[in-house]
């Protein structure tokens, strides 16, 4: 693992430059989590428009500069998107939407934060409960 | 090896096998030693020894090998107890300083806490001298408030003696804060809480590993520390409490070696301060505890606190070089342990950790289980690089050219 490769131009752009940081007026969908590792946290409010299309969408947050850049390009990819997208979405799209940088097995917790946060307010929001399941919550 | 001419840096490295691997490929710069030290080939051997020379339980069996575990046991007991100026008959083994506080909680805290009580802490604790009487007071219908801090990181003494007015059962205070590296006024704050009645909890966990430490100068009712931090096994730690005390306190968990007379209806206690030690005891770590006692006084407990006030001194004035480095943390030395918790622009101290790891320095990065005290200092996280016996100025230069290199990829 080489920091320099961790930390390339791109994530510490969004890290000091976040895109979609901020609150909306209105908003459908809520959700928020924190890394007890880290401390990281991250919220995420959705505006749902017709379509059940993600109309718009912020985040605001502290922490480290991989979860909060990882949860700022998630929300500009989820905008405009149908919100069964956000099911669809993995972890293996995460790392490659953060260029596959080679995370150790403690920092893969703080990439994935704020695909957890979107995953678990969309599925509420759907009537659905999200169970964790693809390894957004483990470090091994 | 730049040395601060104090420990024979050299010799005390060569007790440490840790010390020889690398990592990364490189030297191992440990420097998280507020989180859990390591453990020289002493404590490590007397492990082994135990295991495969006279493993076996203490004081039931009477075969030799028993009497020999029982013997190494309680003369462990009596080292550790002595090492911080106590009786063997004041000392309950027990985990760690989190089970202490705990055990202070149940055996104590159930009996002699009341609905409307005040319970006393303060803004710089570990989560393990918080979260404990916050539950003992949410079950009792207490109240629990805590002493604030002066903006250079000390104790306020006059938000201190106010809540002392309002007559608390108990003051919990850390003798030395695991972040900013305070060494509080313990015996003048154990005097005032004791002429105001209440019960006194000192957690030692940062200050035996690093200072001589006398608890019959400043008679704190109960003090508490860890193993592991002071270059002992994990799993095992002290609670002192006066021998009365334990006596009039209730048994934390009920069960076998605590017991003097079991009836189906009801049972008495063994004496103290085996009433508080249920079930096996944790004989191996306890005799490591002994082992890490021994290697400490062979130092001298002045020399490793000297040690440290030079460490802490040059990376003071070292680390203040580099742009972005912002530290907190009383200046005063006389007032500090060896522990720099600091800030690198705007770096988050995960990622500043994850660039030192690669160039082999372990530092401690995160809330340093004391949330309210982040709060305080109104960040989310701190890096924090904390010195012990085996630390150079070489280290603390290694710690200097890796927040230099972070600066570079970070842009500071």
């Amino acid at each position: 693992m080489s920091s320099a490769d961790i930390y390339r131009e791109l994530i510490l752009d969004y890290y000091r430059n976040p895109r979609n940081f901020g609150k909306l007026e209105k908003f459908d969908i809520d959700a928020r989590d924190t890394n007890p590792l880290c401390g990281d946290e991250v919220e995420i409010q959705i505006r749902v428009g017709g379509g059940q299309r993600i109309e718009d969408i912020k985040f605001v947050g502290k922490g480290c500069a991989i979860s909060q850049a990882s949860a700022s390009m998630l929300t500009e990819l989820a905008k405009g998107k149908k919100l069964d997208w956000v099911k669809e979405v993995t972890k293996e799209d995460i790392f490659k939407m953060l260029g596959n940088p080679d995370l150790g097995p403690s920092r893969v917790k703080c990439a994935l934060l704020g695909m957890k946060v979107l995953k678990t307010g969309v599925y509420g929001y759907l009537g659905a409960h999200y169970e964790d399941s693809d390894g957004s919550g483990d470090t091994v | 090896m730049l040395k601060t001419e104090v420990l024979d840096i050299e010799k005390v490295r060569a007790d440490f096998p840790i010390l020889s691997r690398t990592v990364h490929g490189k030297r191992l710069v440990y420097l998280d030693n507020s989180n859990t030290t390591h453990k020289p080939r002493a404590v490590i051997d007397a492990l082994v020894d135990y295991y495969s020379r006279y493993n076996s339980n203490v004081h039931r069996a009477v075969y030799l090998l028993a009497e020999e575990a029982t013997e190494s046991y309680e003369g462990a007991r009596r080292k550790v107890a002595g090492f911080v100026g106590a009786a063997a008959k004041e000392l309950v083994f027990v985990r760690g300083t989190t089970e202490a506080t705990n055990l202070v909680r149940f055996a104590w805290g159930e009996t002699n806490v009341k609905k409307g009580d005040l319970l006393v802490s303060t803004l710089m604790e570990h989560h393990s001298n918080i979260v404990p009487w916050q539950l003992l007071a949410k079950s009792k219908g207490a109240t629990l408030k805590f002493v604030g801090l002066r903006p250079d990181g000390t104790l306020d003494m006059e938000s201190f003696e106010s809540l002392l007015k309002e007559s608390p059962k108990l003051v919990a205070v850390t003798h030395c804060s695991n972040v900013l590296g305070t060494i509080n006024d313990v015996a003048k704050i154990c005097a005032k809480a004791s002429a105001a009645g209440a019960t006194t909890l000192v957690d030692g966990a940062q200050a035996v590993p690093h200072m001589p430490v006398d608890i019959k100068s400043f008679r704190p009712d109960f003090y508490a520390f860890s193993g592991h931090k002071m270059l002992g096994p994990t799993g095992i730690g002290a609670l002192l409490a006066r021998k009365e005390l334990l006596e009039e306190m209730e048994p934390f968990q009920g069960g076998g070696e605590m017991i003097r007379e079991v009836f189906l209806d009801h049972s008495t206690w063994n004496d103290v301060p085996y009433k508080f030690e249920a079930g096996t005891v944790n004989i191996a770590d306890a005799i490591g505890l002994g082992a890490a006692v021994d290697y400490l006084t062979s130092l001298s407990m002045d020399k490793v606190r000297e040690h440290e006030v030079r460490l802490l001194d040059y990376a003071l004035q070292a680390l203040a070089e580099v742009k972005g480095f912002h530290q907190y943390g009383p200046l005063d030395l006389k007032k500090r342990a060896g522990v720099v918790s600091f800030n690198f622009a705007d770096v988050h101290p995960h990622d500043l950790a994850t660039v030192l790891d690669e160039e082999g320095i372990a530092i401690r990065s995160g809330h340093h289980c004391a949330q309210p005290l982040m709060r305080w200092l109104d960040v989310t996280a701190t890096s924090r690089a904390s010195f012990h016996v085996y630390n150079s100025y070489d280290d603390v230069d290694a710690l200097k050219a890796g927040l230099k290199k972070a600066g570079g990829i970070f842009k500071v």
